[in-house]
This record gives structure tokens, sequence and C-alpha cells, in this order.
């Protein structure tokens, strides 16, 4: 009998474009690619903060500079990035937590993360009711 | 009563290091019923077509871990998958993602497996004990602790599934990382502060960056990411305690 003697050579797959590999990884990268827009928001703060050191004149234009239309553009496109980018990190939350008992039972991992967008949603309410009462 | 025969077309990504440089795709067309399973159909292949194809398995009731692979580009444990899921077809079978090929859908384990022993997966007692001093006692709470990660088969589909491990093989992965935790968080075992170093290493816990495919591939229902991320606090903890406990004490 010809036997053949043992080759070996392990082959190793390339990583090239991994995440367009599967769904899930492109939701994975949505969420990472979306911090951008927190540090994007981020800077604009920063920015308004800067001038506001700069006197009464440097932060009304500021103020203006937010008005504009390429201004409202840009923050229509952070905050569905911000809702995107909080939404995956709640869903995400119950792993990053120890195990939770609420009387002998195990705190579901859904009522975690509804928990997350129940806290977020009434925050945001309580903030847009807080800064309709200061310009009324 | 008599059916007409039914097929499937699978395709196989081959490896034979003496025969190719690299895997190359191969197709075959193999009759099946509504109670076959993915391995059914490559044993089918493997005892009627072409007996040079190999792959790993042994229970065939997902038990084992032996018979991962990526279907259709997913990590499954192939003979919990069913053809009749996979109609029209063409199935695409691939050895599990992230590990060496070794040859067709056989990957290699033994990184895996070196890893799996340094996390020492038993239970090392607090103190040493006698028979006569009895069992020892657990609430539901503290078996609740770790009782999901000790259903871990070793089957290595959370590999498949973590790019974090495909970018760098070093890194120790969900499912050793989860059985580490199944030992840490077990009031039985004293085997904390040795498993902490491989736990609090870059390759450790800090590799992970929390995609989370891992607990979405498990068939065990173990949520390796759980394991993983909880311990990045038991990890700051560990870090951040030593500074506050007084000179010499055990942590």
């Amino acid at each position: 009998m010809n036997r053949k003697a043992v080759v070996r050579g392990p082959y190793v797959r390339p990583m090239q474009g991994w995440w367009r590999r599967d769904p899930f990884f492109v939701r994975y990268m949505a969420r990472e690619a979306t911090a951008l827009a927190v540090l994007a928001y981020a800077i604009v703060l920063m920015v308004g903060v800067l001038r506001l050191a700069q006197g009464e004149s440097a932060w009304n234009r500021w103020l203006d500079a937010l008005q504009t239309p390429w201004s409202m553009a840009l923050h229509l496109v952070l905050l569905v990035a911000f809702a995107v980018h909080a939404k995956s990190w709640f869903d995400i939350m119950p792993k990053t937590m120890p195990m939770m008992f609420a009387g002998g039972r195990r705190v579901a991992a859904s009522t975690i993360t509804r928990t997350g967008y129940a806290a977020t949603i009434a925050a945001s309410i309580a903030l847009f009711a807080l800064a309709w009462w200061w310009q009324s | 009563m008599s059916e007409s025969i039914r097929t499937i077309e699978i395709q196989v990504l081959r490896y034979r290091p003496e025969q190719e440089d690299k895997p190359v795709w191969q197709s075959y067309t193999v009759p099946f019923t509504d109670d076959m399973s993915v391995l059914q159909g490559l044993q089918h292949i493997k005892d009627d077509i072409d007996g040079t194809l190999s792959f790993r398995w042994s229970c065939r009731m997902a038990i084992c871990g032996s018979c991962g692979m990526m279907v259709n580009g997913k990590p499954k444990l192939s003979c919990q998958t069913f053809l009749r899921e996979l109609l029209p077809g063409p199935v695409r079978i691939e050895a599990l993602a992230h590990f060496p090929i070794e040859r067709d859908l056989i990957v290699s384990v033994d990184e895996f497996v070196k890893k799996l022993e340094g996390i020492k997966p038993y239970i090392i007692p607090k103190e040493p004990r006698t028979l006569a001093e009895g069992e020892y006692l657990q609430t539901p709470e503290q078996l609740a602790l770790f009782e999901q990660y000790s259903s871990c088969i070793n089957c290595m589909l959370c590999y498949a599934a973590c790019p974090q491990y495909g970018l760098d093989p070093g890194f120790t992965g969900p499912g050793v990382l989860a059985l580490l935790h199944r030992y840490n968080a077990d009031s039985r075992d004293g085997g904390r502060a040795e498993r902490m170093q491989i736990l609090n290493a870059e390759e450790g816990v800090w590799s992970c960056t929390a995609v989370g495919y891992c607990s979405e591939v498990c068939p065990k229902h173990v949520d390796p990411a759980h394991a993983v991320n909880q311990n990045k606090l038991n990890s700051a903890k560990d870090y951040f305690l030593r500074f506050l406990s007084p000179k010499g004490a055990q942590s």
C-alpha cells in the first residue's frame, strides 16, 4: 500500500474585511464608529466653553453659529448617531454587570436593558422640560 | 409511501496540505431527509461520495463539542444544524473561523487546550478538608453564580465568533475566560489569586472589546461575554484595592 508521508502545514485564513463577514459585526462596528460622534459633540461643547471664556460677543457668535443650517444638519446627524450608540451600549449593559438577584430570582438581561432605555428617556424628558421652563 | 429523493448542494472548503497551498471549495450533491443534520450530510459525503473528506465528530447530540464548523458563515455545531433549515442551498461549510486549518474541516486546537490547562479548570479547595467534615454546602444563589458557565463543552464556537481572537490569537478568549470565571465564582474554590493573573493580563479580559457575538453563538447558553465583561470590573477592583489593603495582606 502506498502511504503518503504525513504533511502538516496549518493554514491561517486572513482577517481582512472581517467586519463585513457578519451583520452582527457590522452592528458592532456601528457602535464603535458612532463613538466618533460622541467625540465630535464633546469638541462642539468644548468650543462653546472656550468661546464663553472669551467674552460675551464671542459667546453670542458661537450661539449664532449653532443656528446655521449646516450646524442644524450636523446636530441631526449627531443625534441619530448618539441614539444608535446609546442603544447599543444598553443592549450590551447586562453583559458588563455582575449577576443581580431580586427576590431570589436572577434579574433578566432584558429587564436591565429596558431599565437603561427607560432611564435615558426619563432623563431626556426631564432635560427638555427643564429647558422649556427656563426659556419661558 | 415513497417520496422522490430530495438533494441539496453542500460546498466544503477543502484543504489538504500535501496537495494544495490554499483551501479550495468543492461541491457535493447530497440526498437528504428532513431529519438530517449537516453532520449527517458530511457523513454521507465521506461514506458514499468522497472518503478523503476529514472532519471531527463524536456524540451527534450537542454534548461533546467536536463538530463545530462554519455553516453558511456562522459558527455552528453541525450535529445541531439541520439541512432542512438551509434550503434551498447551497450550504457552505468551512472549518471554524480564526483557527489554523489542519486539514479540511479540522482546526488546530493546541493553543486552546494549552490555555484551558493554564486556568486550572478544577476546584482548588480553600483549605484541605477531610471526608469526615462532610460535603460543601451552597445556597441556590451561590450555585447560580457559576452554574451556567459550567455548561461549556469546549466546542470553540465562541472563538470562531470573536474577531479579537482572530486578530490576536494570544487573547485567552471567551470560552477559557468563561471557565476561569466558573471556578472563580464558585464559593468552594480558593484558586482565585492564581487565576486573576491570567484574567488581569493584557491577553486576559482587557483584550475583549465587548462584541458580544460569542454569547450569541454559544450552543449551551454559557454567555461567555457576560463572564468576560463582569470580570473587567473584578480586574479593576483587583488593581485598585491593592493600594488600600494593608502591607503584607493577602489579596
